[in-house]
């Protein structure tokens, strides 16, 4: 177990565990995985993401991947990306995926559930102004349906567009003439997916993992 | 007069015929149905009718021989289950389902076995003479679980769906693991003396059971896929395929001996997302109904002779047994549960709370397989009337204890309900975005789940499956199948705005009739267009059929209704418009009116309103519904600085548009002349964005100046938004490409 000699002893997984609410075992198997992705450097930047061969067929790669720079989700109050990520940033990102425990309260669900949604919003609001314009939301469609072979090239933008429209009714129903709908604010995506039971899919199980098997790419 | 000779299609005959009749009678008070269960019923109308014949001295038919029972009525309802079951959370779910359907059978019938031979030792009871291994035998019997009353009740109440999936696996497959239990203590039975190593033959017995018959309906199911294929010459034989090759795997499975409910199942499975894109739709709803109907029949007359046959045979009754039988059977079963559920809630991402488990053990009845199975116990086994007799007892008690006062427990206890309210396409989208992220943080993490394995395979599906079975294999994504569902509905209620309510409607045939003299006049499709749009929407409507199933209450249909649904009012409003005059004044009742407003415009009108050319076809469609156009027309500059959603409000009812088809090889600018053009009045202030329901034009027939008045009311409507359906603005294309979604007819009430 050479890579466990590399690792920040106990007293610093203290520290991290308490802030991310990862046990101790799962700080470790993570820290095993950040070492092969960052080949044992200290910092990962986004090239050592870009090549996971997995990663690579994955339609939202670039937006998941410019979620772990993004300086919302790494509970700093700045905005605007970094360029690259510790390993205490990477737990933090990791920790939008953490299931609930079983027994939690109802605010600590909804905080929960708000985290969650949280993460997405931002990766959808590339521009960092708080709100998904249709344009944003648009790329994201395309990406998510870029998979599909026959998409046709208005295909995605009349579903952004209605989706957007969705979104309008949901949020705003009874608007004046005048009014614009400028985009969606983080109110408005709550109230939108307020049946999506988020905090309950939106996991993964951490322990479980077998770090052998995927050797981060370019080698 | 020859009566032997049609005597036994007679007889079977009127038997389905008075069994269909007391369903019928059912639905008279509809009420009865929702707190009695069906099964009840049934059962109750047996009882009745086993009566009369008791008292006559007849004999009730021997349809639960085992011939008869497992070849020819078991594979229907297996077979209905299999079809209607909804694939992906049951995927999801895999683990917990086999789980339960497995271990907990094992479970079961070995505790309530050894409880019961415990049972057996006291003296007071006289039941000494029955030895472990027929113990174990009518345990396993009495420990399939057969939940149909408990499923209409889940539906009925929405409970969650990871609750309503893992009874409906568990119930299927456990119906594999009780036949093999069964064989294999029936085997076991006869000897003896059991060794160890026939406890050991026996499992591995089970796993090559089991796993055979999932490897040949997996094998049956590509055959069958395989074939539908080639049939788009012979429409009509389509559904035999699968008929035939589902009964064709149940049976070759029994001869193999290996589980045939398990063989069919899978068969279903494969075959069904495979085949539904291959046949034509008219095919997709046969198959889809006589696999109801079989099903349906098949049921009914189980229950139906349950309860003719507990009067009529001859009863061996010990109290003792058969109480202390009732008491562990529902106690292993509780305890089955709550252990079970212990050992895998930290697998599972949504574990089972107590309610769950509580309406996961309370919704074990037992049915139809127990009662076959008693049966067919071997005639060497000394106290067969008392197992059989304590069979009937136990399903009669669960059936109808458990059936009628689950639901009031259900609902009491609130169990957590189902949220199906996902139809948008927010909700759609963001279900995808999750799922890969969700994918990719796990290969970031160097991680395996579920999704990576669904990932896996969907690939392989695309790349590799799909071009061998499908005819024509072009994936789409489940988000443009939900969009398309959408216009749909979208078309529906335009359509239904258009010609009013229809609450009644009429015959096809009638319909259809009106419609061929109405269209008789002037038809200026081109055969190519009508073509390409047959096309077009038929294979909208398959993908969209593929999403709706999800949810399928056991005893009707699934709601396949939208298409047929648009073609009765899309008839209906065509006959309706024949009449003179009878949209002038029809104010748009309920539906928002703006569709799309161009950005930046005000309500007067920048675009002369393009009246329609005249080609005023009623109708040019045949069979396939059209909903009506989207319009088209020019793309409005757009500020870009304001994220602004470029709408376009449609007006068009003043002058009478006609239904036209817009012409897809014409490349002309759509805002031109072109032959589909509805009226834009593309008035409007900045960009409204309405709520609004009906991106179709020929769908609002309220004039200008109402629909500024009918603004207000109409926007009052959305503040329920269930699901809204959206309404989107297409953005207007120049020139170029057509998207196929937005190219439907428009077609417009004669004046």
């Amino acid at each position: 177990m050479g890579a466990l000699q590399s690792l920040p002893g106990q007293p610093e997984y203290v520290d991290l565990a308490e802030k991310t609410g990862f046990s101790f075992e799962q700080i470790g198997v993570l820290h095993k995985r950040f070492k092969q992705l960052t080949h044992n450097e200290e910092t990962l930047r986004r090239d050592h993401l870009n090549g996971i061969p997995d990663l690579a067929c994955n339609p939202i790669r670039s937006q998941i991947i410019e979620a772990f720079f993004d300086r919302r989700n790494l509970r700093q109050n700045g905005e605007g990306v970094v360029e690259e990520i510790g390993f205490e940033d990477f737990l933090v990102v990791m920790s939008h995926f953490k299931p609930p425990k079983l027994h939690i309260t109802e605010e600590q669900r909804e905080s929960v559930r708000k985290e969650k949604l949280r993460f997405i919003f931002n990766m959808h609001d590339t521009d960092n102004d708080g709100t998904i314009t249709l344009e944003e939301y648009r790329h994201v469609v395309e990406e998510l349906l870029s998979l599909s072979e026959t998409l046709e090239i208005d295909t995605a933008k009349s579903i952004a567009d209605a989706a957007m429209l969705e979104v309008a009714s949901i949020s705003m129903g009874h608007m004046e003439p005048d009014e614009f709908y400028e985009g969606i604010t983080f109110e408005h995506f709550l109230k939108l997916l307020n049946g999506f039971e988020i905090e309950t899919r939106m996991n993964i199980r951490f322990l479980y993992m077998d770090t052998m098997n995927f050797c981060n790419g370019g080698q | 007069m020859d009566y032997p000779r049609i005597q036994i299609p007679f007889e079977i005959t009127l038997w389905i015929l008075l069994a269909s009749f007391a369903k019928i009678g059912f639905h008279v008070y509809h009420k009865i149905t929702i707190w009695v269960p069906e099964s009840c019923l049934l059962i109750t109308i047996g009882l009745i009718v086993g009566g009369i014949m008791h008292s006559v001295n007849e004999e009730p038919p021997a349809v639960l021989s085992s011939n008869v029972f497992f070849l020819y009525m078991l594979p229907p309802i297996v077979l209905d289950s299999g079809y209607f079951m909804p694939t992906q959370p049951f995927f999801e779910n895999i683990g917990t389902v086999l789980w339960f359907a497995v271990v907990g059978t094992l479970w079961n019938s070995i505790g309530i076995g050894m409880s019961l031979f415990a049972i057996c030792q006291i003296e007071a009871f006289g039941v000494q003479d029955i030895n472990l291994q027929e113990n174990l035998l009518f345990a396993t019997i009495i420990s399939a679980v057969d939940p149909v009353a408990v499923l209409s009740v889940f539906e009925d109440v929405s409970v969650n769906e990871q609750l309503y999936i893992v009874v409906f696996g568990e119930c299927l497959f456990n119906d594999a693991v009780t036949v093999v239990l069964y064989n294999m203590f029936n085997f076991v039975a006869d000897m003896p003396v059991v060794e160890p190593v026939d406890v050991f033959l026996g499992m591995a017995r089970f796993f090559v059971v089991g796993f055979g018959g999932m490897g040949f309906g997996i094998l049956f199911g590509f055959v069958a896929a395989f074939t539908t294929r080639f049939t788009s010459k012979v429409r009509e034989i389509e559904p035999l395929f699968i008929f035939m090759y589902s009964y064709l795997a149940y049976l070759v499975a029994e001869l193999f001996a290996i589980s045939s409910i398990m063989a069919i199942v899978t068969c279903a499975l494969t075959m069904k997302y495979y085949v539904e894109e291959n046949v034509s739709q008219r095919s997709c709803t046969t198959i889809r109904h006589v696999v109801k109907m079989l099903g349906s029949i098949s049921e009914t007359l189980i229950f139906f002779f349950l309860g003719v046959v507990t009067i009529t045979t001859e009863h061996e009754w010990n109290w003792g047994y058969i109480l202390f039988t009732l008491l562990f059977a529902f106690v292993w079963r509780g305890l089955g549960v709550l252990v079970l559920t212990q050992i895998i809630n930290p697998f599972r991402t949504i574990p089972f709370n107590l309610k769950d488990q509580f309406g996961l053990a309370y919704g074990g009845l037992r049915g139809a397989i127990s009662f076959a199975l008693a049966f067919t116990l071997p005639d060497n086994i000394q106290r067969k009337q008392l197992f059989i007799t304590a069979t009937i007892a136990i399903i009669l008690f669960t059936v109808f204890l458990q059936g009628i006062s689950i639901r009031p427990l259900i609902e009491f206890i609130n169990v957590r309900k189902t949220n199906r309210n996902l139809g948008t396409i927010n909700a759609e989208i963001h279900c995808r975005l999750m799922e890969h992220t969700i994918a990719g943080i796990e290969d970031l993490c160097g991680q395996w789940s579920h999704f990576y394995w669904k990932d896996k395979f969907m690939k392989f599906n695309t790349r590799v499956l799909r071009r061998i079975l499908i005819r024509d294999s072009r994936a789409e994504s489940s988000i443009v199948a939900l969009y398309k569902k959408l216009e749909l509905q979208n078309a529906m209620e335009i359509l239904d705005t258009v010609s009013g309510d229809i609450s009644a409607s009429p015959s096809i045939v009638s319909l259809y009739e009106e419609k061929k003299n109405a269209a008789k006049p002037k038809k200026k499709f081109l055969a190519a267009d009508l073509r390409n749009m047959h096309d077009i929407l038929s294979k909208n409507m398959y993908n969209i059929r593929q999403r709706t199933v999800s949810y399928t209450n056991k005893h009707k249909l699934p709601n396949d209704t939208q298409t047929r649904e648009i073609l009765i009012r899309r008839h209906a409003s065509i006959r309706r418009s024949i009449r003179p005059g009878s949209f002038q004044t029809s104010v748009v009742p309920k539906s928002q009116k703006y569709f799309s407003l161009p950005a930046g415009k005000n309500l007067d009108s920048k675009f002369p309103p393009r009246r329609l050319s005249n080609t005023d076809d009623q109708e040019t469609m045949s069979e396939a519904a059209y909903p009506p156009r989207h319009s088209r027309f020019n793309q409005p500059s757009r500020s870009s600085s304001r994220a602004m959603i470029p709408l376009r409000r449609l007006d068009t009812l003043q002058e009478s548009p006609s239904v036209s088809v817009l012409d897809e090889t014409s490349g002309e600018e759509r805002g031109g002349t072109g032959r589909g053009m509805p009226r834009i009045n593309s008035s409007a202030s900045d960009s409204r964005v309405p709520a609004p329901r009906h991106p179709f034009d020929g769908g609002d027939r309220g004039s200008v100046d109402n629909l500024r008045n009918s603004h207000h009311e109409a926007e009052e409507e959305q503040q329920e938004p269930t699901s809204p359906p959206p309404a989107w603005a297409a953005e207007g294309r120049d020139n170029t490409t057509r998207n196929p979604l937005l190219r439907r007819p428009q077609w417009n009430p004669k004046k």
